[in-house]
């Protein structure tokens, strides 16, 4: 299910009217405006050569998009695949509609048609790319839309299912455009294998999960049994032709067989008033809207993201994705600020700390330093002390000889003159 | 909203019979009807001038607010959504008003919070549409679609707080100016005062909201209302009976005004052109014109281009690339010279250190130096000593030797003596 935007309702208070006042001329004012300004569309077919796409359009617009002035794609052979539009202005009612045909030729044709839907992918991208330049610009003037707003898928009618090259067409495009995928040349099919086809593509696609452009309800009850039964009838089965034939003196537009004629515009032959009812006369502009509002938006974000992630695959909250690249910028900023802070303070932090350990250093190699001097001059004083010890000792023993030899000599001196007295005396024997 | 050349670059080409495009007018106002619409109106005057009650009158409704006093010390604006239905149209209003407005002695400043105001919801819009993932189909478009200026029924002309304040708004929002009050003032002297107000406008300049005349459907009679501007009108939600209906009618004793009596006011005028026929339009204006220019400015000021230097077009990958180097770059500077600066910081420290530890180290080989010369004092006191024991001791070791040597000689008598003495 291609998701549709929600419509946000705030608490708002309500009031009643107790008069005329007029805005219920707005919705006037704003259909004059649009028939002033014109519409748009740019429808793109898709499908292998043959498969009718070209006489389909004529029918549905009821032109002849191509003419011998303006040649058809069918009328060319093409090697490779290639994307071409052809633009034209058509009035209706006082209704200008400038509707742009995206052709496909050498879809699918080729013996190898890997890759052939890139060519497609190429120009749906770069259609919303140049929208998206132009809304971004500084100077805004018109933006003209040329986004791609409706793909027609043109599936062969086998009978059997979905070939692998639709699966892959389908699956690569279904969220870049409305894919609304057709059963072409459908008269070639009984109702009931008609039956039987349309049921076991509804289931294939179903499988692989692709997402074909789903009507969306609406408020009104009639319009929703409609809706369902168109649903019913998915995919659609078309018969396109150029010619007019006259059927019980009608004129219609229609296929000359030997056995009948199968009516472009009879509901019992195909599906193709279904298709013209609901592409043009009811939600074309829905499939504009839904192209605005989805894919041009999921274009968009995806472009933005890359470019303010900068290529970066991320696994950011969604909530990133909502702000605007230059909000995403403020708020790197932002974090740098402050992660430039943190780094500043953890710097600081570890500077400091570097700083307390070598003066730390410092003070230990000045206390080592002190302490040693400390002991050497301790160890120096100490044998001051003992020199002086020593010398005291010294001299206190030199005192005391040299005491004891002046008493020695003054005995000697006293005995050597007593012994003179003696000898005087003559006591010397 | 696009606005688009129809039919460029298209070739016509005729149609066989009827294809149904022509119900895509009818398709797109399915879609608007059911997604519902927005108006916000901005009015602008002095307090007193009526302007709640003609929001009262225009939209038959009463809506929130009591008067106001004269003593705000500035301007603020005061914003009011309402939801309100007419047949099958949701429209929400909002209505916003200025408080205070020319109630200051100095009101130098009081234009200012309008523009602020009027900025902010561009602002706002601006941010939502640059967001990532935005969501603007559902988003709640606050910008002012209309602004009222109530001029105040003096009969003379303009104030030149008027003056100046619709010339700031001029540019940011569409103005439709309004004589409030009117009931104030004469027929001819309103004549007169109309066409004052609208030279003194041109004379300086103001652009006011014209009423489009380029759709054929409408050309003529907003071309015929362009001439009645400003809109001389009466507000009243009170309802007197005359004849034998209830109309909306202010009552004096000489007489009756009746606000949707064309004769008696313009009430009628404004709530046509305002409402019923050129809503659309103002909303459009506001977009494709006031906002758009708010939004080359901003994106001017932050420095978005569309070409570079040699005239060739950014593309917006472009753009916001170079905008985001540019930013990284300022990034990875700022961290570059917060970086230096603590080398250059580690440096220095160092050097300090470095310097403090030779200090240390000058200071203790000093006091090693200090230390040698002490030792070796010590060591020559010492080897004196050593010297003076040495020679006493061979002064000893004479005397000794003399001694025994006298002893040995005439020692022997004094042995005997001695020994005698012993017997």
């Amino acid at each position: 299910m291609i998701e549709r935007p929600e419509t946000a309702v705030p608490s708002i208070t309500q009031r009643n009217l107790e008069g005329y006042v007029g805005f219920a001329n707005l919705p006037n004012q704003v259909y004059r405006k649009s028939v002033k300004r014109g519409f748009e569309f740019t429808l793109m077919v898709v499908g292998e050569s043959g498969l009718g796409k070209s006489t389909l359009i004529n029918s549905l617009f009821l032109t002849d998009l191509y003419s011998k002035d303006y040649p058809g794609p069918s009328q060319r052979i093409k090697k490779t695949v290639q994307v071409e539009q052809s633009k034209v202005l058509i009035k209706e009612g006082g209704v200008q509609l400038t509707l742009t045909i995206v052709d496909t030729p050498g879809f699918g044709d080729a013996v190898d048609n890997s890759n052939c839907w890139q060519p497609v992918i190429n120009y749906i991208d770069s259609k919303c790319e140049d929208f998206l330049n132009a809304e971004s610009r500084v100077n805004r003037r018109s933006m003209p839309d040329n986004r791609v707003h409706c793909c027609l898928y043109f599936i062969a009618p086998s009978g059997h299912g979905l070939k692998p090259l639709d699966i892959e067409f389908m699956k690569r495009l279904h969220d870049k455009v409305n894919v609304i995928p057709l059963i072409a040349k459908a008269d070639t099919l009984t109702p009931e294998e008609c039956q039987l086809f349309k049921k076991q593509i509804m289931k294939e696609i179903q499988e692989h999960k692709i997402k074909i452009y789903e009507f969306p309800d609406t408020e009104d009850d009639e319009d929703n049994k409609l809706i369902r039964k168109i649903k019913e009838k998915m995919p659609l089965a078309v018969v396109g032709s150029n010619v007019v034939i006259e059927v019980n003196g009608k004129k219609v537009r229609g296929r000359q067989y030997p056995w009948g004629v199968a009516e472009v515009e009879n509901g019992e032959h195909c599906d193709f008033t279904v298709l013209r009812n609901m592409l043009i006369r009811t939600h074309m502009q829905d499939l504009k809207d839904v192209t605005n509002n989805v894919h041009y938006e999921n274009y968009r974000s995806k472009k933005l993201a890359a470019v303010t992630c900068n290529g970066v695959d991320t696994t950011k909250t969604k909530g990133q994705l909502t702000k605007s690249p230059l909000a995403q910028m403020e708020e790197e900023r932002r974090e740098h600020v402050m992660k430039m802070k943190k780094m500043e303070a953890e710097m600081e932090q570890v500077f400091e700390m570097k700083v307390k350990e070598k003066k730390q250093k410092l003070k230990d190699s000045e206390a080592e330093l002190e302490r040693r001097h400390e002991q050497m001059k301790r160890n120096l004083e100490a044998q001051y002390k003992d020199l002086e010890e020593k010398r005291r000792v010294f001299e206190d023993e030199k005192n005391n000889w040299e005491a004891q030899q002046r008493i020695l000599e003054q005995q000697k001196l006293d005995a050597s003159k007593t012994m003179e007295k003696n000898k005087k005396k003559g006591k010397i024997f | 909203l696009t606005v688009t050349k129809v039919g460029e670059g298209a070739r016509a080409v005729p149609l066989a019979g009827h294809v149904g495009f022509d119900s895509m007018p009818d398709q797109l106002v399915n879609k608007s009807v059911n997604h519902g619409f927005c108006f916000n109106i901005l009015c602008v005057g002095e307090t007193g001038l009526g302007k709640s009650t003609l929001m009262d009158t225009l939209f038959n409704t009463k809506f929130e607010g009591e008067p106001t006093q004269h003593n705000q010390p500035g301007v603020t604006l005061k914003s009011n959504t309402y939801e309100l239905q007419e047949s099958n149209v949701r429209l929400k209003l909002t209505v916003v008003n200025t408080v205070g407005f020319g109630d200051q002695i100095n009101k130098e400043d009081s234009y200012k919070s309008i523009v602020e105001f009027i900025d902010a919801q561009f602002e706002a819009y601006l941010q939502e549409e640059l967001k990532i993932k935005r969501t603007l189909h559902s988003y709640h478009d606050t910008r002012i679609h209309a602004c009222l200026y109530f001029i105040a029924p003096t009969g003379h002309s303009l104030k030149s707080l008027d003056l100046v304040t619709m010339k700031k708004l001029d540019s940011k929002v569409n103005i439709i100016p309004i004589v409030a009050k009117s009931d104030a003032i004469s027929k001819s002297e309103l004549a007169k005062f109309k066409i004052k107000i609208t030279s003194e406008l041109v004379s300086n300049g103001v652009q006011i909201y014209q009423f489009p005349t380029d759709d054929e459907s409408v050309a003529e009679i907003n071309s015929t209302m362009n001439s009645h501007l400003p809109f001389a009108v009466v507000g009243s939600t009170e309802e007197v009976k005359i004849g034998n209906k209830m109309v909306k009618a202010r009552q004096y004793p000489w007489g009756t005004v009746q606000v949707e009596n064309e004769n008696h006011c313009d009430f009628v005028k404004l709530r046509e052109m305002l409402i019923r026929v050129n809503m659309e339009d103002l909303r459009e204006q506001t977009h494709t014109r006031h906002y758009e220019l708010y939004r080359r400015c901003k994106l001017e000021e932050m420095g978005f281009k569309d070409t570079d230097p040699d005239s060739k077009p950014f593309s917006l990958q472009e753009t916001y690339e170079a905008k985001r180097n540019e930013f990284m770059g300022e990034l990875q500077k700022k961290e570059e010279e917060m970086r230096q600066m603590f080398v250059q910081r580690v440096k220095e420290k160092e050097a300090e250190l470095k310097e403090a530890e030779k200090e240390l180290h000058e200071k203790f080989d000093r006091l090693k130096k200090l230390h040698q010369d002490e030792k070796k004092k010590l060591e020559e006191k010492k080897k004196s000593l050593d010297d003076e024991l040495n020679t006493f001791k061979q002064k000893k070791m004479a005397a000794e030797l003399l001694l025994t040597q006298a002893q040995q000689a005439g020692g022997s008598t004094t042995l005997k003596r001695d020994k005698e003495r012993k017997k």
